[in-house]
């Protein structure tokens, strides 16, 4: 095994990185991958608590780092999916803790282990989002179709291609089809459009995701769920399937641009 | 949301706003910048040909992820000066 390691990132905050971190880790791991989330938000831990994990902490990446425990004892398995663990960040240190090389080092010692490593990146363009890039093979962007999220998202864009290294792709979070009907919401046309790049999936606004951060279940296990159902269909794509969008109006052609991903993964 | 008259829907403005910032913020050009440039490009082409400045259309556009600045300067014809 030689894992694709996946930054989720998106400049501003609040947008749904944590959440899509949650979603796409429960959807991959359902679907038999072996996955393991890092939170890489030192000082403003979350992804635990989204994936209801923040009982059984002992150990947090800085203790991996300065050498206190060894990486499998910071590793927390998930209360129903046997292959998905999560490496929580620190709480009570600041993202000067973590270094980019060190965070290359610990994937570069998961990467023989498992199917796909997650990293959920703070926001900002900081050292925080440097040390979360930094081992990615590739960084999903999020954003909502709302001006400040998507002028946020053009930052991180311009500055991956200032790398040219890895491969991007795009998420729309929070879409509200009523407002995209009456041309009150970007389209997911329109946000292609102003970023150019490719995209890799749309999730509609749906209140169940707040329903399921509440209980600490992702709403990637709710089968009738429309998110759920979004970010099950991006984790397919990740692992190179072509899985349709789904109907929110306003998107002809839409089809056409979604990233196609065959062959995404690496062997 | 409240629909006026005549008013653009908001999603288009949102659209257009954005263009501009984006293209902005990528060539980090200021709106002041842009215009400076503008007038010292007029000025260096005024000293080889005439042209007319009211004419002249000077814009950055984005196509996907790379802009260009595209600029229109139509040329007064020689025949006429001379002429004149
Ligand atoms: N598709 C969605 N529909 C409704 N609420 C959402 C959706 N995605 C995220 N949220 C909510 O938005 C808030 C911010 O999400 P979060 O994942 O913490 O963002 P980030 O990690 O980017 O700061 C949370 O309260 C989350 O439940
Ligand atoms: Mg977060």
């Amino acid at each position: 095994m030689t894992a694709h390691v996946i930054t989720i990132s998106s400049g501003k905050g609040g947008v749904g990185k944590t959440t899509t971190v949650a979603n796409l880790a429960v959807a991959l791991a359902a679907d038999g991958a072996k996955v393991v989330c890092i939170d890489g938000d030192i000082g403003l831990r979350n992804l635990d608590v989204v994936m209801g994990l923040e009982n059984r902490i002992v150990y947090d990446i800085v203790d991996v780092i300065e050498g206190r425990c060894k990486l499998r004892q910071a590793m927390i398995r998930d209360k129903h999916l046997t292959e998905l663990y999560l490496i929580p960040a620190a709480q009570t240190r600041d993202k000067n803790a973590v270094s980019p090389s060190d965070m290359t080092r610990l994937c570069n010692e998961l990467r023989p282990e498992v199917d796909f490593i997650l990293i959920d990146s703070p926001a900002g363009i900081e050292r925080g989002f440097r040390n979360a890039i930094a081992p990615a093979d590739r960084v999903l962007v999020v954003t909502n179709p709302e001006v400040s999220a998507v002028r946020d998202a053009d930052r991180v864009v311009g500055i991956l291609e200032a790398e040219e290294k890895r491969q991007t792709g795009l998420i729309i979070n929070r879409l509200n089809p009523v407002l995209v009907k009456q041309h009150d919401m970007l389209s997911a046309n329109d946000v292609l459009d102003l970023l150019g790049i490719q995209l890799v999936g749309i999730v509609p606004e749906d209140e169940g995701v707040i329903v399921s951060s509440n209980r600490g279940a992702p709403v990637a296990q709710d089968p009738k769920s429309r998110a759920g159902q979004a970010f099950r269909n991006i984790a397919k794509r990740i692992r190179g399937e072509d899985i349709p969008l789904m109907e929110f109006g306003r998107q002809d052609g839409l089809w056409d641009r979604i990233q196609k991903m065959a062959g995404g993964r690496k062997a | 949301m409240m629909k006026w008259f005549g008013r653009k829907p908001s999603a288009e403005s949102a659209k257009e706003r954005l263009q501009l910032v984006l293209i902005h913020d990528r060539t980090a050009l200021t709106p002041a910048e842009m215009t400076a440039l503008k007038d010292e490009l007029l000025a260096v082409i005024s000293r080889h040909v005439e042209i007319d400045p009211d004419a002249v259309q000077i814009q950055l556009e984005h196509d996907g992820r790379t802009q260009r600045l595209l600029a229109d300067i139509p040329l007064r014809s020689v025949s006429r000066r001379r002429a004149g």
